[in-house]
């Protein structure tokens, strides 16, 4: 029942942005959360559609957190994936036969969580003078480093090969196994988290130390505000967010490495942002779970499809022709994102407005 | 001629700045007593910005020293020093178009923990900027320049200062918004807010200012009363036009 609860706030979280949120709409959300998690209880939804929205929750927390960074921060950082291979890597390493150390799940995602944070924070000290491009070269560097360190310590990482057997969590004594379900579940609560503390941090005194840092960090020196503390807890509650995702990926697949945290998890979870709607929490969630539609349903189905159609074409080696065509498709249509922060709009909008001057 | 500095609520003493191999500040010194508006004037490039600059410490001043109210900033983070009573209004307004008046007034009371204080203060510059009460809640980037300019120093009182730092206020403004800005330099002080002000227009600045400073290639070359400054015809001839 917990997970009715955190659903109803997730939506509830996502989508009330406004303080007087109508009861329809409440209403609406309330029952969208039931089904979400009540559903599979029920048995609605099959494990291989479970097992996609998994992966798909586990996307939305990098994205929420990815959201902090670039999105509250204005921190352009290209090397997010570093963090997610963090915690993905203390699950591995703590609960798994590689050490003989087996701590539980549910440990591991605080352990996880605070390692990702405290490398955000070691990764963010070095960049705290740099801005825009320069910020993002040095997060691209940092985002290349942590997965050769992996493969690369193979006495403690097992090198290319990752570490494989991972535990698999239990609650009460029952084990997840395999099965998608408690995996989605689990994810779901965490969203819920997620976006329950995304919302709280913005509308606080550190989220609007943020926007002031993001729209002139000079001007925000000026206010009084500490920037370079302020920029390390955005680099540090972000990479927090991909240390849970992490723990997460690594128990549901049991197995971790280097290759899983590549650049391109970097960008994926970039482009969510960047589609949904940067800055915007529900514009977040929607560029996430819209990208991992496309990624794991409509590219893998798109021969599928041409062949029914009798078109003469093999898509299969065309999925990143088509993925960046629905990436041009959307910036060219909605630039500022599917579902945009009013800040982002207004931004666009000067821009237009200066353009037809 | 030079009046003590002992004292003075700012104490600046032989200021030296460079930025790479160029010097900007050989060996300057100033002073600003407790209710005083104190005009830096120069041309373009004499080092009046860099002068706030290091005040409020934002540039690592090479040698010498910058004292507030008894206290060496040496070494003190600049936002540190805005939350001590020195706020600086940067040159170009800087405030925040995105957001509304209200968020960027709000983000000049930042380090005021308390929401009344926050309040307080934030109908005390309203009252000295009542058009920015219609306005509260649109976007600050629909501000006109005078408008914007007006938010810069409301935003700027938001922190509590007891010393303004304000460069360059009147730069690029309407002549009447130009008024304005220095009807209402003249109401902050007179509220007890000591002012710092680097201007452009020297002629404005010497009306509302009790003293001056004539800063040229990095040098403080004069230092005297508004009046005497007003009557020196060198001082007419270089600054003030014909």
């Amino acid at each position: 029942m917990i997970f009715v609860y955190i659903g109803s706030t997730i939506l509830v979280a996502a989508f009330g942005q406004r303080i007087h949120v109508p009861v329809a709409r409440i209403a609406v959300y309330v029952g969208l959360a039931l089904l979400l998690s009540v559903g599979p209880v029920l048995g609605l939804g099959s494990d291989a559609t479970l097992n996609t929205l998994a992966d798909a929750g586990i996307f939305v927390l990098l994205a929420l957190g990815l959201n902090i960074v670039v999105g509250f921060a204005g921190l352009l950082d290209l090397g997010y994936a570093a963090f997610f291979a963090i915690g993905a890597y203390t699950y591995a390493m703590l609960a798994s036969p590689q050490f003989g150390v087996h701590l539980p799940f549910w440990v591991l995602l605080f352990v996880g969580a605070a390692l990702a944070g405290a490398f955000g924070i070691i990764l963010g000290s070095p960049t705290l003078r740099l801005r825009g491009d320069y910020l993002a070269i040095v997060t691209l560097g940092f985002g290349e480093i942590v997965p050769q360190v992996f493969q690369n310590l193979t006495r403690f990482t097992g090198g290319p090969n990752g570490i494989a057997a991972l535990d698999f969590p239990s609650l009460f004594g029952r084990s997840f196994g395999t099965a998608a379900f408690p995996y989605y579940e689990v994810t779901l609560g965490l969203i819920g988290v997620a976006l329950v503390t995304a919302r709280n941090l913005r509308s606080s005194r550190i989220g609007r130390a943020w926007m002031a840092i993001r729209e002139d960090e000079l001007a925000a020196r000026h206010l009084g505000i500490n920037t370079t503390r302020m920029k390390l807890a955005a680099f540090a509650i972000g990479a927090a967010f991909a240390g849970v995702g992490g723990v997460v990926y690594a128990a549901k697949l049991s197995l971790v490495s280097p290759d899983l945290f590549q650049f391109q998890v970097s960008i994926l979870v970039l482009s969510m942002l960047v589609l949904g709607g940067m800055g915007n929490i529900a514009g977040v969630v929607i560029g996430s779970l819209v990208l991992t539609l496309v990624n794991q349903v409509i590219l893998p189905q798109s021969n599928v499809l041409a062949q029914a159609a009798h078109l003469p074409v093999n898509l299969s080696n065309a999925h990143f022709f088509i993925y960046g065509g629905i990436l041009v498709a959307i910036m060219l249509f909605r630039p500022e994102g599917l579902l945009p922060s009013a800040q982002r709009q207004a931004e666009l909008h000067e821009s237009v407005q200066a353009d037809g001057v | 001629m030079s009046t003590s500095a002992a004292g003075s609520m700012l104490d600046v003493r032989d200021l030296v700045v460079r930025y790479g191999g160029v010097t900007a500040l050989h060996g300057c010194s100033l002073h600003v007593d407790t209710g005083e508006i104190v005009a830096l004037l120069g041309g373009n490039g004499a080092g009046k910005t860099t002068m706030l600059r290091s005040i409020s410490g934002l540039v690592r001043p090479a040698s010498g020293s910058v004292a507030f109210l008894g206290r060496s900033l040496s070494g003190t983070a600049p936002f540190n020093i805005a939350r001590s009573g020195l706020v600086h209004a940067p040159e170009g307004r800087r405030i925040f178009t995105r957001m509304t008046i209200r968020e960027n007034l709000d983000l000049g009371a930042y380090a005021v923990r308390s929401r009344q204080e926050a309040d307080r203060r934030r109908q005390e510059v309203l009252s000295i900027f009542p058009r920015l009460q219609e306005r509260l809640d649109q976007s600050a980037g629909t501000l006109s320049g005078g408008e914007q300019q007006m938010l810069a120093i409301g935003r700027a009182l938001m922190a509590g200062p007891q010393l303004l730092l304000l460069d360059e206020p009147s730069l690029g403004l309407a002549p009447l918004f130009v008024q304005t800005i220095f009807k209402v330099i003249r109401e902050i002080n007179e509220r007890g807010t000591a002012v710092l002000l680097v201007e452009q227009n020297a002629r404005a600045a010497l009306h509302i200012a009790a003293r001056a400073y004539l800063l040229e290639n990095g040098c403080i070359v004069r230092e005297a009363s508004a009046e005497a400054m007003l009557d020196d015809p060198s001082v007419v001839a270089a600054y003030l036009g014909a």
